[in-house]
């Protein structure tokens, strides 16, 4: 009888464990809806802050913040994708086990390293090549961030994909790089797909890397050498400042960002269920 | 004879090789990059006196690194304190309890809190956690808690290592619980058989067979969730407080070492030798971080590929 009870508690707990996590998850989301929902318009995503919107009277939206934070998320994407790829293929279709196991294992470490770390190592980059606080260095700093994340993504694809295809293309003839290319990066085709929203989603709403490399400015950026806001670092700034008005924009920036992120990461498991249909299992 | 496709598989094999040493080196070069960059710091004043100081004042040349190592600590150590236990029973949950049904709807939700930014939760604590610890939690600690250690306080404004903790230990949960439960679906089936053949409810089970066989395992997950904690950067910044000194109460305000990287970016290339102290703080946190997860991935290696 008594064995039962605790059987029944310790079950009870458990559940009650988990239940806890989702209300966390549910009030994080509430919370952040309702205050969002009523600065969130179309004037905040479309126009940039007018003059002096970290002042009383100042106004306008976020922007610029939005359209950097695409900016910096897209074209770090695009930078960790051509290195991601070469880096899987090579792991599947030349290492041998022992330096592919080694590489994942450093991946994963890498994956561990703080984005505040990357920051500040981007920052030494900046000093050693002479480059100031601008796009182009958020967008290299958030690639090195964004680089283990892609790598493994596509990395775990690819190592599911049968021998017997690599073999085939092998027996009629094809060099390992042809069928690196030809057969086992198609066939990793939903795994990359994933591997890069996965990414941009983590890179869109990383303030620590681009703080010291990317600066700031009230101007949407009009090329890789200017200085890009961004939205976490547009909540972040918006909340430090004691007015009401910026508060509120930081609220609705908070809930876009949310939204954002989300939207990858919904995205990410359609897209990933649809073309996985095509795959040789 | 060397056909024009044998030259492009050389040159294909060995840019793939490019971009694999370059991924793999870049821990190695962000460790001597900062360490290079910290050096003049370590050449005017000796280790031991830097993470002993107390005080940090970067303009006489004070930079005493205690009271961020002690704030870090703090705040990591009360976000283990909270999410721990949560999270194994969650985990022992979804691996031993919940049908697959329930698997599919609460895995996903999981995976959505570690998809929300930094930031996000940095926004939810000054909204929620602050005010709940400002106006209930901490008059209540004043009336009730005062003769107790670590948890006494005169006054608080809600910016708290309390306050961080809470923030840390929602942010670190899926990644505890999803190493957690792989390890615990690691555990071969025939060991829980056994134990049910020999009479064994499902508690006991699991508490004295599969949770002592994946008990390396386990310790490894935390510490992975720890080491993501110590690094955390806005969201404990916008909670915590920012006040160097060394905490005796969690109700106190703390200051981090991300935090501390973080708020002083901007002037540390006009004060002589703060550079080298913020990135030596950088230095500093990846080494932990790296000491953290080198342990945990080892173990886990270990764990997983026993059990299978």
């Amino acid at each position: 009888m008594r064995r039962r009870l605790t059987e029944g508690v310790f079950h009870g707990i458990a559940l009650l464990a988990t239940l806890a996590l989702l209300a966390a998850l549910g009030l994080i989301l509430w919370t952040i809806a309702a205050q969002g929902a009523r600065a969130l318009n179309w004037t905040l995503i479309t126009q940039p802050p007018t003059s002096g919107s970290y002042t009383e009277e100042g106004g306008g939206g976020i922007a610029h913040a939005l359209i950097g934070s695409l900016y910096l998320a897209g074209g770090a994407t695009l930078l960790a994708l051509l290195i991601s790829v070469p880096a899987a293929l090579y792991l599947r279709v030349y290492a041998s086990s022992w330096f592919a196991g080694a590489v994942r294992l450093l991946m994963d470490v890498l994956w561990g390293v703080p984005s505040i770390v990357f920051g500040a190592f981007g920052f030494t980059l900046m000093l050693l090549v002479g480059l100031r606080a601008s796009l182009l260095a958020g967008i290299i700093t958030v690639a090195l961030f964004e680089l283990p994340i892609m790598i493994r993504a596509i990395d775990e694809v690819m190592t599911m994909a049968p021998r017997e295809l690599e073999e085939a293309a092998y027996s009629v003839g094809a060099t390992r790089a042809e069928t690196a290319v030809r057969v086992i990066m198609k066939q990793a085709l939903p795994g990359i797909v994933t591997g890069v929203l996965l990414a941009f989603g983590r890179g869109i709403g990383d303030a620590a890397s681009v703080m010291f490399t990317a600066g700031f400015t009230d101007h949407i950026p009009t090329g890789v050498m200017d200085k890009a806001a961004t939205l976490p670092l547009a909540i972040f700034f918006q909340l430090g400042t004691p007015f009401a008005h910026a508060h509120e924009r930081a609220y609705g920036a908070a809930l876009l960002l949310v939204i954002l992120v989300l939207m990858t990461s919904v995205v990410a498991r359609v897209i990933s269920a649809r073309l996985g249909r095509y795959s040789v299992q | 004879m060397l056909q024009r496709r044998h030259i492009h598989d050389y040159i294909a094999r060995h840019a793939m090789l490019a971009a694999t040493l370059f991924a793999g080196g870049l821990v190695i070069a962000i460790a001597v990059a900062l360490y290079l960059r910290a050096h003049p710091l370590l050449a005017s004043q000796s280790l031991a006196a830097l993470l002993r100081g107390h005080t940090w004042a970067p303009s006489r040349g004070e930079f005493g690194f205690l009271p961020f190592i002690a704030g870090t600590l703090w705040v990591t150590a009360v976000a283990a304190a909270l999410a721990v236990p949560v999270c194994l029973l969650a985990a022992v949950y979804l691996a031993e309890y919940a049908g697959p049904r329930v698997r599919a709807v609460v895995k996903p939700l999981i995976d959505v809190l570690a998809g929300i930014p930094s930031v996000v939760y940095g926004v939810w604590g000054l909204l929620v956690v602050v005010p709940y610890i400002a106006e209930t939690l901490g008059p209540y600690a004043q009336r009730h808690w005062a003769h107790l250690p670590l948890l006494h306080t005169d006054y608080t404004t809600g910016f708290s290592i309390l306050a961080g903790g809470v923030v840390l230990a929602i942010m670190i949960s899926p990644a505890i619980i999803a190493i957690a439960d792989e390890v615990l679906r690691a555990v071969p089936r025939e060991y829980r058989e056994a134990a049910q053949a020999l009479g064994a409810t499902r508690a006991e089970t699991i508490t004295r067979v599969v949770a002592r066989k994946a008990l390396p395992g386990l310790a490894a997950a935390v510490v992975l969730g720890l080491s993501r904690a110590l690094g955390e950067t806005m969201a404990v910044l916008m909670v915590v407080g920012n006040w160097p000194h060394v905490p005796t109460s969690i109700f106190d305000g703390a200051y981090p070492l991300p935090a501390l990287i973080a708020n002083n970016y901007g002037e540390m290339m006009s004060i002589p030798l703060y550079d080298a102290a913020l990135l030596g703080a950088a230095f500093l946190l990846l080494v932990l971080v790296l000491a953290f997860n080198l342990l945990a991935r080892v173990v886990l290696v270990r764990a997983t590929r026993e059990a299978v």
